[in-house]
């Protein structure tokens, strides 16, 4: 089975292809079912291979399949090539599984809207690109990947075009994740020259073999892959993109800013911790920017009244918690968190779209309220959605991975510790905030009309989602809990085991900070009455501490200054003085050109005598 | 039959071809200048027969056989353009469409 392997990122980009090529000719069923039905194709196959590798796994615990070769050159040779180990499957199965619900909530959500098969024609795109990213097997098929995430990125964040805001935040994605993507690729160029090979699981290997551990070489390579994930994965200093970047349609937000794109960082990390157990600085560095993102997320999204920025924020939040993870060691518990966070994230940017279908887009929640009786299934699955996140005890699959972190951090010596301390109360913040948008959207006075009905295009990706929300928890649970690993043992041959704190009380604590947070949202935001006042405080944590505002003043004008002034200098003189030359020729030259037929046959008569009486005097 | 001097006959197609480069500068009448442009045609055929019979080979007929029918379906083009200005124009001076001036 596994030799269908090349089907599961082709099979999208085949749609994309299709899409792209009857632009304006297909109806919009004929759209829908090309956008749609390609990831759902390749969702079954990749679940068909996956039942195949969990029944009967291959040796070595990895598919590997060669398309072609690419390149051959000065003793570097690349094949474009697929591998399939337990972290690629779990990927996959997100990408196409998750993929596949979010494309269908949108062939709804997206019905009338105004390039309808352009949107699918980029999803598929996207979901052939990400696939790519996850399955190949050396660093330059996973880079190809990665630039197309970020192309597909660019172009669904501005995809209501005509509304300039929406291009400049589409750039502003571009740019920021650029300068990461740069990093990224400087330390690919660095693996390639000094280990020799693209190959991600050979580089590995000889980093291992050739560099000792904290040497100078593996900590560059370390912090440049890092820098890549930074910017992929909105994480500090280069977060400032993704709460923009929510301009695009709510699916897109839904599959690309929350489920799959922005965590392809974690991935990256994940797949190359090899090389991060030989540069603990670096490490401890991820484990650092988690800790200070999850909670500068998790301050700015308690300050932000637009409920898809506050998921956005909570986006970041959530995915510092998943390089805390990996800073502390606990790779297990970063792609548990991954996955769930997929589906519960998925699940509230999904139950966010379907109210703001039914209220003509209205996207403050200030202006919702009471929304519990009158949108039932939209509020079931963000409230189920909303608990995940907040990690609800015991009932939530958000519980079991978020325990997974802390406990990892707790058992991570007294630098842990710290980073425990922080999970801790981003878990209250997250609970507070989450909550905060609860009560006051679902609940209270209602302040917008609603209008029209749901299709079960919209109510299935929900429900699914709801209950993966609910249990997918339950593939791995902590020793004091029933003690199920089924997720670290099919991870056990690509990602060393995570340590786990031994006594009970560090989960018991973090359980309380979610809960607490929880209640003290319902005391504060039973009742919402007005918008909260500007105070300052409020408007720095708004702005998200600032960085937007120090980014401009730093980099963006000086570079605007520059090209400014830099106009008009002594180089671009040269060129005018050529321009200017044409020019002046031209009006000249141009008298000739009188149109007289008996000027030009003098002419040619005139030019022929000379030519001969040239060539005869010569 | 005494055959012609080369330089004589070569001196009559010059004269033919200067005759009818001075009718196309000078007429202005298009009719006149195509039938000027025809004495030219032919004045380079006279060159061609003429010293097709000083190297006794046939290449110069051959090549008069070839501007002849040059000739022929430059004259069916040229008259039908004529044709058509003159229609458009109602004039056949040369000088008075100009509208392709740049």
């Amino acid at each position: 089975m596994h030799e269908l392997l090349w089907l599961v990122p082709t099979l999208p980009l085949l749609g994309s292809v299709i899409l792209m090529l009857g632009a304006g000719r297909l109806s919009t069923r004929a759209e829908a079912a090309a956008g749609a039905l390609s990831v759902g194709f390749a969702a079954v196959i990749a679940f068909t291979i996956a039942g195949g590798f969990l029944l009967n796994p291959p040796a070595g615990a990895a598919y590997e399949q060669t398309l072609w070769r690419w390149f051959d050159v000065g003793g570097l040779s690349v094949t474009i090539g697929l591998r399939l180990d337990p972290l690629s499957l779990v990927m996959m199965l997100v990408i196409t599984g998750v993929g596949f619900l979010i494309h269908l909530f949108a062939t709804e959500f997206m019905e009338g809207e105004e390039g309808y098969g352009r949107f699918f024609a980029y999803l598929n795109l996207f979901v052939a690109a990400m696939l790519l990213l996850v399955l190949g097997d050396n660093f330059l098929t996973l880079y190809t990947g990665w630039e197309g995430v970020g192309l597909c990125s660019y172009l669904l964040i501005g995809f209501w075009w005509r509304d300039p805001a929406n291009g400049l935040a589409a750039r502003k994605a571009f740019i920021v994740t650029r300068i990461g993507d740069t990093a990224l690729l400087i330390g690919l160029l660095l693996i390639a020259s000094r280990l020799g090979t693209l190959n991600i699981a050979g580089a590995m290997h000889n980093a291992a073999q050739s560099w000792p551990a904290g040497s100078p070489l593996a900590t560059l390579a370390a912090f440049l892959l890092l820098g890549g994930a930074v910017g992929k994965s909105a994480q500090l200093p280069l977060q400032t993109w993704l709460p923009d970047a929510m301009a695009g349609p709510t699916p897109v937000s839904a599959l690309i800013h929350a489920a799959t794109m922005v965590t392809a960082g974690v991935y990256l990390i994940a797949r190359t911790h090899a090389l991060f157990l030989l540069a603990p600085a670096a490490q401890y560095t991820v484990g650092g920017i988690g800790a200070a993102t999850l909670l500068l997320a998790g301050f700015s999204a308690l300050a932000q009244n637009d409920i898809k920025r506050i998921l956005a924020y909570s986006t970041m939040s959530q995915i510092g918690y998943m390089f805390l993870a990996l800073g502390v060691g606990a790779w297990g518990a970063a792609m548990f968190h991954l996955l769930t966070h997929a589906f519960f994230k998925a699940l509230l940017f999904l139950s966010a779209g379907a109210v703001t279908m039914r209220l003509h887009h209205e996207q403050d929640i200030y202006k919702m309220g009471g929304l519990a009786r009158r949108l039932p299934v939209a509020f079931w699955s963000f409230l189920i959605g909303s608990a995940a996140l907040a990690a609800l005890p015991l009932v939530t699959a958000g519980f079991y991975s978020k325990e997974a972190i802390l406990s990892g951090a707790w058992a991570d010596g007294s630098s842990g510790r710290v980073l425990w301390a922080a999970g801790v109360f981003g878990a209250f913040i997250t609970g507070l905030y989450i909550f905060r948008a609860v009560f006051i959207a679902f609940f209270g006075e209602a302040h917008t009309e609603v209008s029209g009905r749901y299709g079960w295009r919209v109510i299935l990706p929900l429900s699914v989602l709801s209950v993966l929300s609910v249990l997918g928890g339950l593939i791995e649970l902590p020793p004091a809990l029933g003690h199920v690993t089924l997720l670290s043992n099919l991870l056990a041959p690509v990602l060393p085991a995570s340590k786990e704190a031994a006594s009970v009380a560090p989960l018991l604590v973090a359980s309380l900070a979610g809960l607490l947070g929880i209640g003290l949202a319902a005391v504060l935001y039973w009742r919402p009455a007005r918008p909260p006042a500007e105070t300052p405080l409020w408007r720095f944590w708004h702005a998200a501490a600032g960085f937007d505002w120090l980014y401009d003043r730093l980099l963006v004008r000086p570079v605007l200054w520059a090209a400014r002034e830099g106009a008009d200098d002594v180089i671009d003189s040269v060129y005018d003085a050529i321009a200017w030359t044409a020019r002046t020729l031209h009006e000249h030259v141009r008298r000739t050109q009188n149109g007289r037929v008996r000027f030009y046959t003098a002419g040619l008569a005139i030019g022929s005598i000379s030519l001969i009486a040239i060539a005869m005097i010569r | 039959m005494t055959a012609i001097p080369l330089d004589q006959g070569l001196g009559l197609a010059a004269a033919l071809f200067a005759l009818g480069l001075a009718g196309v500068l000078v007429r202005r009448n298009l009719l006149f200048m195509l039938m000027s442009l025809e004495v030219m045609l032919n004045a380079a055929g006279v060159a061609f027969v003429v010293a097709g019979a000083r190297w006794a080979a046939a290449d110069g007929q051959i090549m008069f056989i070839l501007v002849l029918t040059f000739a022929a379906s430059e004259v069916s083009v040229g008259l039908a353009l004529i044709l058509l200005m003159h229609r458009r124009n109602s004039t056949l001076d040369a000088d008075a469409s100009y509208h392709l001036r740049g």
